[in-house]
């Protein structure tokens, strides 16, 4: 068994060691290992020409890869925390997410790091951006909630010839842990977590574990399918559950306006109308920054009792 | 420059000229889709410098570098149909005027955002270096692109890495309608270079042999594992930032001090009175232009539309 921050460090050591054109780039990765030390001992094995420190310059960062991309290298790039890429965002959407549909050149590249709250990080440390990158072409994104999942999803991330965005809870790095395979896992697939037959809590990251604790209170109604992945979607998969349960709850820890969740309660209400037997229920965050003080931060989070209070206003309709 | 070079330098300067007097008509026709920037006064930076790349390097133009397109094997029909969104443009009509590029070629794409090459130039040369493969990455800045975060932060990780890239500022003294005055507070865009401990020089930018010197030294450098080279071209923009825009915010005076300064007559008088070309030698190239300028505009004119199934696909690989 090994920690989910493990697993994400085996599995870039692993297409370090598979792939000489897979390099590492980022902010204090090489002899200090990393702010959140994800990046571990690589250096010592790969060598400080293929783990990368670099100055603190996002952008700069992310254009290099795709740069270094475009002449064969497979580069991933770490942000200290995923907030940071808010300076990097140009690169990552104007340049590496258009350009195979504007010119026909793609660029294989992995931009990854720490996301979310729960360990009172406060506004800048503690985002969920997914909707920010979901809402423009040509940037995959996956967030896993396993070390398992961490650990293949990355691989296949890597191996991946265009842009992928890798969010990683940071609360789960240490605190969770798991079996890890030693093949990538395809990009795209959902996973049900947890059989139920009265409806289904589609979420995916941290919110997967506190989703599964909740479906606990009751009994063998409640189904937990995560995403794993937002950008190839399993729209399948989610199609699939609700049209069994044909009630559905969307939880994630991002901001609930133009969420995930959004955009999944309207394609299904587009789609699976008829199938439903209770209103497309969500359970997000409010549209406010994220607080910093213990307490506060409690109250920002869309927790197991918003979720519990959800499922069973639901199940009872 | 050999004496050959300085034929094909006379070329692809009159070549560089003539294309965007016809996409002038075609503007004028309203054939061409959106704005038309010119390059017209600044037309011996693209092509003194792309001609001193060699094979192996890259080369990402913006809009003002019509000529690095043409040295680098692109013909005037690749142009035209850009500007006039054709099913046969090098984007399918995807995208518009400069923006193309084929890395089979060493052209790198431009994206409107100002400074963002040169971080991905940076990582083309530092990339290349990491697989043993001798290339260095150039590419353009104006004055008023030197102001964007990404051209410090580029140039600033280029130094670190000691990465093989060329960044050439066309100082052309305004960014759309603001002089370089109300830019910075320098007068030579060379000081920023100093910042970042690179090594940086000051071009005569209307001067077609002194800029493909200068790129030659440039591109030394760099290729020799000593890191990044900045060159600054003083020049003049000869028209508005595009063609809808008349510049009365240019002094009259100011335009008329450059006028006599023009790169492609200047050029021709130091062929026929310094090196000794026969005026028949330069209206052979002459007509070259002439012809492959109607071959293409024909070409380009005559090209249908893209219809609407090429607008969807294409996001990812797969």
């Amino acid at each position: 068994m090994i920690t989910m921050l493990e697993a994400i460090r085996q599995a870039m050591r692993d297409e370090l060691a598979a792939d000489d054109k897979v390099v590492l780039i980022g902010q204090d990765i090489a002899e200090f290992g990393g702010a959140f030390k994800v990046t571990q001992g690589l250096v010592d094995e790969f060598g400080s020409e293929r783990v990368v420190d670099t100055p603190i310059s996002e952008s700069a960062m992310i254009g290099a890869a795709i740069g270094a991309a475009m002449v064969g290298l497979k580069p991933v790039v770490e942000m200290q925390f995923i907030d940071f890429l808010a300076c990097g965002y140009n690169q990552l959407v104007n340049f590496a997410g258009k350009m195979r549909y504007r010119w026909g050149q793609g660029a294989s590249l992995v931009v990854r790091g720490p996301c979310g709250a729960g360990v009172s990080g406060s506004a800048f440390h503690s985002q969920s951006p997914e909707s920010s990158y979901l809402c423009v072409p040509g940037i995959k994104v996956i967030y896993p909630s396993t070390a398992e999942d961490a650990y293949g999803l990355l691989r296949s991330a890597i191996q991946d010839p265009d842009p992928v965005l890798f969010l990683e809870h940071k609360f789960l790095y240490r605190r969770i842990k798991g079996e890890i395979g030693s093949k990538p896992i395809p990009l795209g697939q959902a996973a049900t977590r947890r059989r139920g037959h009265g409806l289904t809590v589609v979420t995916y990251g941290a919110a997967v574990h506190t989703a599964l604790e909740v479906a606990e209170q009751f009994g063998d109604q409640v189904e937990v399918l995560d995403l794993r992945c937002l950008l190839p979607l399993d729209e399948a998969a989610v199609f699939e559950s609700v049209r069994r349960t044909n009630k559905v709850v969307l939880y994630h820890e991002a901001q609930k306006t133009l969420g995930m969740g959004a955009e999944l309660s309207a394609r299904i209400s587009e789609s699976l109308f008829e199938y439903l037997d209770g209103p497309v229920t969500r359970v997000a965050a409010p549209d406010s920054p994220i607080p910093f003080s213990p307490n506060l931060e409690k109250a920002w989070l869309p927790g197991s009792e918003q979720l519990a209070q959800a499922c069973r206003q639901l199940l009872n309709y | 420059m050999t004496s050959e070079q300085k034929l094909q330098a006379y070329y692809f300067l009159k070549l560089n000229r003539a294309l965007e007097e016809r996409l002038l008509s075609f503007y004028k026709q309203n054939k061409v889709v959106g704005g038309l920037y010119r390059s017209l006064g600044q037309e011996a930076i693209s092509i003194g410098s792309a001609m001193a790349l060699q094979p192996q390097d890259w080369v990402a133009p913006l809009i003002r570098n019509v000529g690095a397109f043409l040295v680098r094997g692109y013909r005037p029909r690749d142009l035209f149909t850009q500007y006039m969104a054709k099913a046969t443009s090098p984007t399918c009509g995807r995208d518009c005027n400069t923006h193309f590029g084929d890395i089979q070629r060493g052209v790198v794409a431009p994206i409107s955002m100002l400074g963002a090459m040169i971080p991905v130039m940076v990582g083309v040369g530092w990339g290349s270096r990491m697989q043993g493969v001798d290339r260095v990455g150039l590419t353009y800045i104006g004055d008023g692109g030197t102001s964007t975060g990404d051209f410090h932060e580029g140039l600033n990780l280029a130094s670190v890495w000691k990465a093989p890239m060329v960044l050439i500022a066309e100082h052309n003294q305004f960014a759309y309608s603001t002089p370089t005055s109300k830019q910075m507070a320098i007068t030579d865009l060379v000081d920023r270079a100093k910042a970042y401990a690179i090594p940086a020089e000051i071009v005569d930018g209307n001067d077609v042999l002194a800029v493909f010197a200068a790129t030659g030294r440039a591109l030394e450098h760099a290729r020799s594992g000593q890191g990044p080279y900045f060159l600054e071209c003083k020049t003049m923009r000869m028209r508005g930032h595009a063609e809808h825009d008349d510049a009365r915010y240019v002094p009259a005076e100011l335009l008329e001090q450059w006028r006599g300064k023009d790169p492609i007559e200047r050029f021709t008088r130091q062929l026929l009175d310094e090196f000794g070309f026969a005026p028949e030698q330069l209206s052979e190239q002459d007509e070259r232009v002439k012809v492959l300028i109607e071959e293409d505009a024909e070409f380009a004119d005559n090209s249908p539309y893209p219809d609407g199934s090429g607008a969807l696909g294409g996001v990812f690989a797969s």
